[in-house]
């Protein structure tokens, strides 16, 4: 607390809570009504109505709410993997050759998505390595975006897990195998969730590079809503914008319950 | 003498989990000219130690000394740059930590903080493939051996931090290591808690006399409570090593005398034997008697050895051995009264009994020692 007097504390919460209203909740405020609305020319929305969300459930839109979410889950995962793989391998790596690595891995999250995305588009649209218009290409995208957040909150994980307990499980028997099993990854099990849970967040909002290599049958909700603005359909778009906000808060959530529970194990 | 000591122990210290493993030669630890180095610095230059099977050796030395070094090069964490570790006949130096069976407890417990203390405790069994049924039984009985059987479905963190210490003493004795290696085991503890801690540790060994422990410190009244031999360290050299006893009446060299109870050192000069044992030295004006141990030869300038509570006050300036210094300064410590004197030039300390009226400061008095109780030092020895 840096404010110890009574007033001085109220007059901060007095200015800090309009400033935060007008920042942040306005435009999720406006982003949520415009949803419900069917039309809207004055101060407030008129004509309140369901029919976009009906319109979200039951069109295509639907079926890129599936493409995120899979998207997101799958992208993620695999980045989880690599990226926890990768950290573990170069845990013990010193010197040039691990600032090399380093800096490799840092390049995706430096590098613009849109960027990115017209790099893949490039490298994979002739044989043999042909890409273009599959779904795996979004995924790829999705992958190089969001595994160098990855391995760095794993490898920022590793550097804090209680150095002496692996070296005990070691000297106690534990070959190396069974060591990551109970004890490295059980103390990372935090910082893999928290990786996860940022990899699917930016899954989630991805645009720049999924715009670049969508194919038609995978598009996700990010180019849906990009797409129905272009065309006009702000109503429409508001209602996707809230359905992605809210999914990716619900499983953000719940991830990170789960992460309060493994911290307090 | 250690093969039969081997011969009698075997039946008790088989391991639980991995008989055939277990070690010929017994659990003898022998450092044969181990040195480690990172980078271009040697922190742990051509060691040469041996710790007897069921022995309790201490590793003391000032910070940085090395001693942790040492002990982690027998858990296998620190590759030595040359030597050989040896634990009964069987040379380790190239061993995974987990293939040497060795017990070890840090000086943070590490407990793993997502398992609970008898998961903890079972640890070490499942890690080398002990039946369920083994493991009900072993459990119990190491968290009974450190008192801590009703705190078995506790997690670490709802534990205080003796009783995380007593958790991890189970943890490394549950797949019953021959080898325990402790590294300030104690220093994370309040003093009250230390003492406590000190006596279980010696009572533990006392039911476990087979168990070869190395237990590294850097509190010197640890090391004399509980190891038959004390090993000290200076800059990743063993200064001096010997039984504890001996090491403490007798230290080889200065550096010795000062860091195991921070002894005066007087020098003297005009060395001449005394029969047996004893010999005369020069102080100033005074001549004292005192044990030569280590044979120093006559007319050789040497150091005389005196613990302060190894002064007396003289009732008269007659008394022989008797020398007088000024009173720098009194201090009344409840059970003890420290003194600091001047003698000589040379200042010294005298622990006594608290007296009901204490030497004023600047007060000259006369002290004097018992010849047997003091020893001389070399003097070259220890620089260096
Ligand atoms: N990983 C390392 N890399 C480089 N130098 C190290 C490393 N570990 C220890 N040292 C150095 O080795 C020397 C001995 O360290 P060590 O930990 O053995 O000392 P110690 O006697 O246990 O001291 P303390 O009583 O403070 O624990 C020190 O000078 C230390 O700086
Ligand atoms: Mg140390």
């Amino acid at each position: 607390m840096l404010v110890w007097s009574k007033p001085w504390r109220l007059a901060a919460w007095a200015l800090t809570v309009p400033l935060f209203l007008v920042v942040y909740g306005l435009p999720v405020g406006v982003i949520v009504l415009a949803g419900f609305s069917g039309q809207w020319n004055d101060i407030l929305p008129s004509n309140m109505t369901l029919v976009h969300y009906s319109r979200a459930f039951h069109t295509d839109s639907y079926d890129a709410l599936k493409a995120s979410l899979l998207t997101g889950v799958l992208a993620s995962a695999a980045a989880l993997l690599c990226g926890t793989w990768a950290a573990l391998a170069l845990r013990g790596m010193r010197g040039p050759s691990k600032r090399v690595l380093d800096l490799l891995f840092f390049i995706p999250s430096a590098v613009p998505s849109v960027s990115v995305g017209l790099a893949l588009l490039v490298a994979f649209s002739k044989p043999p390595f042909l890409l273009n218009g599959t779904t795996w290409i979004v995924l790829i995208a999705h992958f190089i975006l969001i595994s160098a957040f990855t391995y760095g909150n794993v490898t920022a994980g590793l550097a804090r897990i209680p150095a002496d307990c692996e070296q005990v499980a070691e000297s106690l028997g534990a070959r190396p195998f069974y060591r990551l099993r109970r004890v490295t990854l059980p103390l990372l099990l935090p910082y893999l969730v928290g990786a996860f849970s940022l990899s699917f967040a930016l899954s989630m909002g991805e645009l720049g590079a999924t715009v670049m290599v969508y194919p038609p049958g995978w598009v996700t909700l990010p180019v849906k809503i990009f797409a129905l603005s272009d065309r006009g359909a702000i109503f429409d778009a508001a209602t996707l914008a809230t359905i992605l906000g809210v999914a990716t808060m619900v499983v953000l959530l719940g991830l990170s319950r789960l992460s309060t529970k493994a911290m307090v194990r | 003498m250690a093969q039969t000591a081997v011969v009698e122990r075997t039946p008790r210290t088989e391991s639980v989990v991995s008989p055939a493993a277990t070690i010929s030669g017994g659990s003898r630890i022998t450092f044969d000219n181990v040195s480690v180095a990172y980078g271009a610095l040697t922190v742990l230059e051509s060691l040469n130690l041996t710790v007897n099977p069921g022995e309790i050796v201490a590793l003391i030395g000032p910070s940085g000394s090395g001693k942790t070094t040492a002990l982690r090069a027998v858990a296998g964490f620190v590759r030595p740059s040359a030597g050989r570790i040896l634990i009964g006949d069987r040379d380790v130096t190239y061993l995974a930590p987990y293939d040497r069976q060795i017990g070890m407890v840090v000086q943070n417990y590490a407990l793993f903080p997502h398992m609970r203390v008898e998961e903890n405790v079972a640890f070490g069994l499942r890690a080398h493939g002990a039946g369920e049924e083994v493991i009900r039984n072993r459990v119990p009985e190491c968290l009974a051996i450190v008192g801590m059987s009703a705190y078995a479905k506790r997690y670490p963190r709802e534990l205080s931090g003796g009783q995380q210490q007593r958790v991890a003493i189970a943890r490394a004795l549950a797949p019953k290591p021959q080898v325990l290696l402790l590294d300030e085991p104690l220093s994370a503890l309040d003093a009250q808690i230390r003492r406590s801690m000190l006596d279980e540790l010696a009572k533990l060994h006392r039911d476990l006399p087979n168990l070869t422990v190395l237990y590294v410190t850097h509190d010197q009244s640890e090391a004399l409570t509980l190891a038959n031999h004390i090993g000290i360290m200076r800059d990743g050299r063993l200064k001096a090593f010997g039984e504890s006893q001996s090491l403490f009446r007798h230290p080889p060299n200065r550096f010795a005398a000062e860091f195991l109870g921070r002894a005066n050192l007087l020098p003297v000069t005009d060395l001449r034997p005394d029969g047996g044992q004893m010999a005369r030295v020069r102080f100033g004006q005074a001549m004292l008697s005192a044990r030569n141990h280590h044979g120093i030869p006559a007319d050789k300038e040497c150091l005389l050895c005196i613990r302060p509570h190894d002064f007396r006050f003289s009732r008269a300036a007659e008394e022989p051995n008797s020398i007088s210094g000024t009173v720098l300064s009194v201090q009344w410590q409840g059970d003890v009264q420290n003194i600091t004197l001047n003698i000589g030039g040379e200042e010294a300390r005298m622990t006594s009994a608290p007296m009901a009226n204490p030497p004023r400061i600047g007060e000259t008095i006369a002290v004097h020692f018992n010849p047997a109780e003091v020893t001389l030092v070399p003097e070259d020895a220890g620089r260096g």
